[in-house]
């Protein structure tokens, strides 16, 4: 096993602890953890689901609020102590969770409208001269169904690495220019340099709820458009 | 030939800064544009937001496209 495979045990399991805990015994006047918990929930269920999809959100909630605790719980140990990188940050995570989403919208697309009707709706979107579809067809195809995933994967794993590299950068600065070099006159520079790593911390937190959240919409976006009927 | 300046390093940062400038102004234009029409009608504010974050998230995907390149073609 590797760091990223404990890692990703560890906040598994954190989740899931969280989670029972949150409604081992729910009461009607939440107190605690509960409050969090359905605060969360909330969230993802009002200002996701419901926001994009409409009457169609009953149904992806699940999947939704799933990926969106994944994808933040594998952010954010980025910045927790002793583990320091985002489980994201390898290609493979996002690549499973963008497939998971490439996934869901495709089979909500051709549940809804049968698989003959879902490729034309997006190969061949209605009120384009017809020989316009030689060059509208090959880009829909490209963009819908490789681009997507791929964007997807790239977004969040581009999103962790940057911020794992600038951390390092920032701390590594600093612990050369404060201990390692023999001029005084650098000290002020690893000073900035740590206040610096110290800021890119918070700033980490930010993008790791930014990126959990990007990723369900865009998730939610995709399976708004498969289903959605007519464009 | 003599040289008169040198420079070492790695053409995929200069990759990455050229990658940056266009989706730098798209999200300055996207975000500006988001807060002008929440300015104008703050009880748009939830769906203006959202909108902003799929603007900003299409736009970024470029750049990081560009961080990415900049490993993969070395």
């Amino acid at each position: 096993m590797t760091r990223i495979n404990v890692i990703m045990l560890i906040m598994t399991a954190a989740l899931l602890i969280f989670f029972f805990m949150a409604f081992r015994r729910p009461q009607v006047v939440p107190r605690g953890i509960q409050n969090v918990g359905e605060v969360a929930l909330d969230f993802v269920r009002v200002q996701i689901a419901e926001e994009i999809l409409g009457h169609h959100a009953k149904r992806f909630t699940v999947l939704l609020t799933t990926m969106f605790f994944i994808v933040l719980a594998f952010n954010i140990t980025g910045i927790l102590p002793l583990m320091h990188i985002a489980a994201n940050s390898l290609i493979a995570v996002p690549l499973i969770l963008g497939f998971s989403a490439y996934i869901a919208f495709n089979y909500a697309g051709i549940k809804q409208h049968g698989l003959k009707h879902y490729l034309q709706m997006n190969l061949f979107p209605p009120g384009v001269p017809l020989p316009l579809y030689l060059l509208v067809t090959p880009i829909e195809a490209v963009s819908t169904f490789i681009f997507r995933p791929v964007t997807l994967t790239i977004r969040l794993v581009a999103n962790m690495l940057a911020g794992h590299m600038l951390l390092v950068l920032f701390y590594g600065g600093a612990n050369y220019l404060l201990f390692a070099s023999d001029s005084w006159l650098m000290k002020p520079l690893g000073v900035f340099s740590f206040v610096a790593g110290f800021a890119f911390t918070l700033f980490e937190i930010l993008v790791a709820f930014l990126q959990a959240y990007i990723f369900t919409l865009l998730t939610a976006v995709y399976i708004s458009g498969a289903v959605s009927e007519e464009h | 030939m003599e040289l008169f300046a040198e420079v070492t390093g790695n053409l995929g940062a200069v990759g990455y800064g050229l990658a940056a400038i266009g989706p730098g102004i798209g999200v300055g234009i996207v975000v500006g544009k988001a807060l002008e029409s929440i300015a104008r009608q703050p009880e748009a504010t939830g769906i203006l937001r959202t909108n902003m974050f799929l603007g900003i998230a299409f736009t970024e995907a470029l750049a990081l496209i560009g961080l990415v390149a900049g490993f993969i073609f070395t």
